[in-house]
């Protein structure tokens, strides 16, 4: 089986530092693949380039589904979510916090909606294509709110809801725009216990139901080690070891990047 | 403790009385004088002594018994209660006093004039709250795209003859084209800096125009600028050869009112076109598009939205509302020069959307109403009008910092069930 992403070399400098170095891994389709590694040492530069806000250096990212292909490092930022469907989360959420939860899942929507508005002229004298393609879209909507139990607070604001229920919006937001591959960057930070489960519950529904990749980074092992079908580490930049929750867990210079981190912090 | 603040309280009038000082000095200290020999300075450092005393007193005051800038705003009277009315009541109000005002009792043509130049800057709000309400673009250069469409009218009125309602279209249209050729070098600007290039862009047009006299007249502006008629029929005292007047129509008497009162109810279709427009496009995939950049341009990419075609449309269309305001300008004054288009235009009309509740719609009518009608009835205290105009905005700001009308409105609701 061909994986759903397969990442080349990827390389990228910020002046001398060399954030990402020679990294190659692959995601397979309906997989939870995890990045993890100490603080710095990549992981969220990895999600920038696969998403295209930076370019990288040297390095090719390829998704390939049902025969199609796009390679990523060609592509104009914000059209890999739209035609190639990647779909992330931010380490620090960004919702738009003044516009309703629903608002939030229908800007997700966008171009399917923009398409059907005829680029707002049928949507502007409230032709039946347009009301119908509305509907369907705020029923995705609320099946997604329901999924992440947001269903109660639908038309508040987003900005105003609990920590924990902006990152499961920011999920389903992502979710919204119809996904191949999700991308989470750290959805568990700043969750407590009971919410951490809750959400690994979340991405393994994903994978198991929708039927879509899913590339986690996250520092919480215990979800990581739960959910993970595969696992990533990095460090300074490289890939120091990749294999399965169980491999990965005794490999030692995995042992020796996460104690050498822990030392640092203690001298600090 | 009660030293320590004394000290910080000292400390903090030494340095106001220290700014007052340096802007006294020349503002007040010395003054031209005719006299015998020609002109000569006169001194007067009494009176910067006496202020820099008084600013050093108050602010020592101020500051000993308040404490610190949280507390006088904990001082601040609570502000006036808005009429507590319905969202829906405010509007239906509204409108019927709207559409009745140029025949209410008490309505001359001095109220009449006033209440269309109110409506002229409740539509330029309500086209700057697309750009800077809704899509978060800080458009400091606004009234360029009024100046375009007053000169379109003006230029294809006065030299082809067009019609007024021929070239309004044209007026809305190059507006819009105007507003996308700002947008696209501006494209990669934010906040301050997008805010800077828009304000040179005002300038630009305001300056070629006075600058281009072959084509826009110079500084002398274009005269004698066709009013628009009522399908054809004139507003006139005589009828020109083959055609009638609007009085001569109707068997009425003529009157100066009559063309007055046509161009009220104008600008008020326009106005309200434009806010129907607006809140139209709120509930369209653009609007939120404009209200997501707005929010956070880096998640609206991230979920495969172009904020190129979103920038873009917000420029276009919100110029466009500008273009025909202009327009309608234009054919009410019958003469315009680069002189009605300077920066304290667009800075007038930014006050309205921000004053107004930045997105608001019925903030900016709130805002509009109060920076023309305010000066207008401060006229009696003629030198301190601007004075207390400023200070009622300061407080204004400081009673409402999100604006007037803060509350926003979802554009769409999840019903419950089903
Ligand atoms: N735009 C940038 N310019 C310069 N340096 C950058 C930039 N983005 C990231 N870096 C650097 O690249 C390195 C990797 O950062 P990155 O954010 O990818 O780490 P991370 O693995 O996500 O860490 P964390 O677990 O703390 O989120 C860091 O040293 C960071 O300072
Ligand atoms: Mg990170």
């Amino acid at each position: 089986m061909t994986p759903l992403l397969t990442v080349d070399h990827l390389t990228i400098r910020f002046g001398g530092l060399v954030a990402v170095d020679d990294v190659s891994f692959t995601a397979g389709d309906r997989r939870i693949t995890a990045i993890i590694g100490p603080n710095g040492a990549g992981k969220t530069t990895v999600f920038n380039c696969l998403t295209g806000f930076y370019k990288p250096d040297v390095g090719r990212m390829r998704v390939a589904k049902d025969g199609q292909e796009w390679l990523l490092e060609r592509m104009e930022g914000f059209r890999i979510a739209s035609q190639a469907g990647v779909a992330r989360t931010f380490q620090n959420i960004r919702l738009f916090p003044k516009m309703s939860v629903l608002e939030n899942l229908l800007v997700a929507q966008h171009n399917e909606l923009q398409r059907a508005s005829k680029f707002s002229l049928a949507g502007l004298f409230g032709l039946a294509g347009f009301r119908a393609a509305e509907r369907a879209a705020i029923e995705r909507a609320r099946h997604w709110l329901d999924r992440v139990g947001l269903i109660a607070v639908a038309n508040d604001e987003a900005g105003s809801l609990p920590y924990g229920a902006q990152r499961r919006l920011e999920i389903a937001r992502a979710m919204c725009t119809g996904p191949r591959l999700l991308c989470l960057d750290e959805p568990a930070a700043g969750l407590n216990p009971a919410e951490s489960a809750t959400l690994a519950a979340l991405v393994r529904r994903i994978r198991d139901e929708d039927g879509i990749a899913v590339l986690l980074i996250e520092h919480d092992m215990s979800v990581v080690m739960e959910i993970s079908d595969r696992i990533v580490v990095l460090d300074h930049g490289r890939k120091i070891a990749e294999g399965t929750p169980a491999e990965v867990r005794d490999d030692p210079e995995v042992i020796r990047a996460y104690l050498g981190a822990a030392e640092d912090e203690v001298a600090n | 403790m009660g030293g320590e603040r004394l000290s910080t309280a000292l400390r903090e009038a030494l340095a106001s009385a220290f700014v007052a000082f340096l802007l006294a000095l020349p503002l007040v200290g010395f003054r031209l004088s005719e006299t015998q020999q020609g002109i000569g300075i006169v001194t007067r450092f009494d009176w910067v002594a006496w202020g820099v005393a008084c600013v050093f007193a108050g602010r020592l005051l101020m500051a000993y018994w308040r404490g610190s800038r949280a507390d006088i705003l904990g001082h601040l009277p609570a502000m006036p209660a808005l009429p507590a009315v319905s969202g829906k009541a405010f509007v239906a109000i509204f409108l019927i006093f709207a559409v009745a005002m140029p025949f209410l009792p008490f309505s001359d043509r001095y109220l009449v004039e006033i209440a269309i130049t109110v409506l002229i800057y409740v539509m330029l709000g309500w086209g700057l709250n697309i750009v800077v309400g809704l899509a978060g673009l800080l458009d400091l250069g606004y009234v360029a795209f009024y100046a375009v469409g007053a000169y379109t009218y003006a230029l294809l009125a006065v030299n082809f003859e067009l019609s007024f309602w021929l070239c309004l279209p044209l007026a809305g249209l190059l507006a819009a084209l105007f507003g996308i050729l700002l947008g696209f070098p501006v494209l990669r600007l934010r906040g301050d800096y997008l805010a800077i290039v828009t304000l040179g862009f005002g300038e630009m047009i305001r300056v070629v125009l006075l600058n281009w006299k072959d084509f826009s007249g110079g500084p002398n502006g274009i005269t004698s600028i066709p009013r628009p008629s009522f399908f054809g029929l004139d507003f006139a005292r005589e009828a020109e050869e083959g055609q009638t007047t609007f009085s001569a129509f109707f068997g009425l008497e003529y009157s100066p009112m009559h063309r007055i009162v046509f161009l009220y109810y104008l600008i008020l279709v326009l106005a309200l076109v434009t806010n129907f427009f607006t809140l139209r496009m709120r509930r369209l995939p653009v609007g939120r598009a404009w209200e997501a950049l707005r929010e956070d341009e880096i998640a609206c990419r991230a979920l495969g939205i172009n904020p190129t075609n979103v920038k873009l449309s917000a420029f276009a269309l919100g110029a466009m509302f500008g273009g025909f305001a202009g327009a309608f300008f234009a054919t009410r004054q019958g003469f315009i020069s680069p002189e009605s288009f300077s920066f304290i235009e667009s800075a007038v009309i930014l006050a309205i959307v921000v004053l107004g509740g930045m997105g608001s719609q019925i903030g900016v009518v709130i805002a509009a109403a109060f920076l023309i009608l305010v000066p207008e009835m401060l006229r009696d205290f003629s030198q301190y009008r601007m004075v207390m105009f400023g200070a009622a905005m300061v407080l204004i700001m400081l009673w409402r910092p999100q604006g007037l009308v803060a509350h926003r409105k979802p554009s769409a609701r999840l019903e419950a069930g089903a």
